[in-house]
Parts: C-alpha cells; sequence; structure tokens
C-alpha cells in the first residue's frame, strides 16, 4: 500500500530539481535545436494526451463528456479564453445531465 | 539596495502577481474537484499544490495515486510532464543577476510556472528576485487555496455541479492547446496524433498493461521527439 505523503514529497522533490537545476548549475541559454524544439513540444503533447479521451469520461457519462468536449473545442477555436471555455463546456455538461 | 527600494519591488511583484493567482485559483479549484473524485483528502490537495504548483503535473499525479502506481512511475511522470520548466528555469538564468546567490537562486526556483516565467521575463534585465518572491507571495497561496476549496466543494455541491466541474480542468487544457493549433498546423497535427494515441492506449488490450502516468511518459517522450526531429523550432524567444 502506497502513503499518499510519499507520493507527495517524490514529485515534489523531482518537480523543484527540474525548475531549480539550470537555475543553479546553467551559465547560458540551452543551444542544442533538438533539446528546445522538444521542449517547445512537449506541454502540447502532455496537454493533449491527458485531456482526451479522460475529458469525455470524467462526468460520469460519455455522451455528456462528448458533448462538452465539442463544445470546448469550438468555443475555444472561436475565443480561447481560458474562463470561457470552461465555464461553456461545464454548462454544456451540466444541462446534458438534465436533458439525458 | 535600499530597504524601500526591496519593499517597492516586492510589492510591485505582488501587485503583477495578483491577476495570475486569481486565474490559479479557477484552474485550482477544478483540480480539487478532480482529485476530489480520486479521493485525495483537502490537507493532502493543499500541500501538493504548496509543494508542486503545476497543474499538469498534480493532475497526473492524481490519477497515478489513484491507480496505485509505483514512486518510481511518480517520478519519471513528474520529471517528463514538468520538464518544460527545466527550459524556462535555462532561459531565466540570463534575465538574472549573475551575482545572485545560490539560495536565492534557489529560492526563485521554487515557483517557476508558464505565467510566472512569462511575467519574470517581461521585465527589464536583471529582473529582481524580490520582485520574484512578491509574484510567488501572490500566486502560492492562492492556488494552494484554490486546491483545497475545490476538495472541500466537491462534496458540499449536489453531484450533477460536480459531475459538470469535472471537466473544468480538461476544457482549460483545450483551451491552452487549441488557440496555438488554429495557428500553427504543426501544433493541430501534434494535438490530434496525441490525443487519438492516448486513445488507443486506453483500449483494454493496452491499459491492462500500462497505466495512465506511465503512458504519459510514453508518449510525451516518443511523440515530442518526433516533432523536434520532423519539424524543428528555429526562431528564438517566444517558443518558451
Amino acid at each position: 500500500m502506497h502513503n499518499t505523503y510519499i507520493y507527495i514529497l517524490v514529485m515534489a522533490v523531482v518537480t523543484y530539481l527540474v525548475r531549480v537545476i539550470p537555475l543553479i548549475f546553467f551559465k547560458n541559454e540551452i543551444k542544442s535545436v533538438f533539446i528546445k524544439s522538444f521542449l517547445h513540444y512537449v506541454p502540447y503533447v502532455t496537454l493533449s494526451v491527458m485531456t482526451f479521451p479522460a475529458i469525455i469520461t470524467a462526468s460520469g457519462n460519455s455522451l455528456w463528456g462528448i458533448i462538452g468536449f465539442s463544445v470546448a473545442i469550438i468555443v475555444s477555436l472561436i475565443k480561447g479564453s481560458l474562463p470561457l471555455v470552461a465555464s461553456c463546456c461545464c454548462l454544456a455538461v451540466y444541462i446534458s445531465s438534465l436533458i439525458f | 539596495m535600499y530597504v524601500s527600494e526591496k519593499r517597492h519591488l516586492f510589492q510591485r511583484g505582488m501587485k503583477n502577481g495578483l491577476p495570475i493567482g486569481i486565474g490559479y485559483f479557477a484552474v485550482s479549484f477544478s483540480l480539487g474537484i478532480i482529485m476530489r473524485n480520486s479521493g485525495i483528502s483537502p490537507l493532502e490537495g493543499l500541500l501538493m499544490s504548496l509543494l508542486n504548483n503545476t497543474s499538469a503535473g498534480e493532475a497526473a499525479a492524481v490519477s497515478i495515486i489513484a491507480s496505485g502506481g509505483s514512486y518510481i512511475e511518480m517520478a519519471i511522470n513528474q520529471a517528463v510532464i514538468n520538464i518544460r520548466y527545466f527550459l524556462m528555469s535555462a532561459a531565466l538564468t540570463v534575465h538574472i543577476s549573475s551575482n545572485l546567490s545560490i539560495p536565492r537562486r534557489a529560492l526563485i526556483g521554487f515557483d517557476i510556472t508558464d505565467e510566472i516565467f512569462a511575467s519574470l521575463i517581461s521585465q527589464k534585465k536583471p529582473v529582481s528576485e524580490y520582485f520574484a518572491w512578491g509574484l510567488a507571495v501572490s500566486t502560492i497561496p492562492m492556488w494552494a487555496a484554490g486546491t483545497m476549496l475545490g476538495i472541500i466543494f466537491g462534496d458540499i455541491l449536489s453531484v450533477s455541479i460536480v459531475n459538470a466541474l469535472s471537466v473544468a480542468l480538461y476544457a482549460m487544457f483545450i483551451a491552452v492547446v487549441i488557440p496555438p493549433a488554429k495557428k500553427d498546423w504543426k501544433i493541430l497535427a501534434i494535438v490530434i496524433v496525441s490525443m487519438l494515441s492516448s486513445f488507443v492506449f486506453t483500449l483494454p488490450f493496452l491499459s491492462s498493461h500500462i497505466s495512465d502516468g506511465v503512458k504519459i511518459i510514453i508518449l510525451t517522450l516518443v511523440i515530442s521527439a518526433l516533432a523536434a526531429v520532423i519539424w524543428p523550432v528555429k526562431e528564438e524567444g517566444e517558443d518558451a
């Protein structure tokens, strides 16, 4: 059985090291084009992988999830404001849960 | 530097951090709802957010904790998800004074996030450590409080409202990736490939062997590396 506080400690140490090592040891910016490009793409891949299909199942009903996901995509294509996209998506899921 | 000047820079940091902190509150509240759904307690959520300050990292951690993954899986997963902070931190070295002592650098390093980084590099060089600490003081408590309240309210609010709020964090992630994907077809291709691959990994024949935490590690490393080989990023500056 794993302890949640040890999980938290492990993640805190790893995340802190990732943030602090360059600040303490690096004298210059990273020059390698491959590494810079790799790090440039990482957030898009990670966030996409984490979002789909998790968003479909998160609300407990796949149909509500698909509707919420579609609304989030459409709203962020029109206007990519974080609070707006989140509110519309939640509202869509809420309304779907009343109808279906 | 006079004390009054230090105080002034610290206060300016706090002021600049305020709108970031309000945004954080909304995001971490959504994160708290997801934590609550996975059985994380308010105290655990508060501690996790105080020590980590990272939405994607913490959301992934929740699924690792829920599935009972190993500590090694947690460590590698967090290193991979948060590796972008490595780039930001490296870029930041040329924005701070080269005379800054190691303990002071170590303190700045505690609070490097996408938003904090953007705020720091928008300042005149060398950016003051007092400004950075001001930012941290007005953002970290908001992030931590939002998480804890999300978990608490997840228990108080009605089931249908909690169900609806459960998608909020993912919707925010969509709001982060879609606008750049709209402008750059390469990002769009990466987003689509990532989502489809992620879906494939949830099919029974794969998901029974590969946990969420490991899936994120594998897909992030493979897809980002492939993209970096096929489409190297040439221009500098705003890519970070």
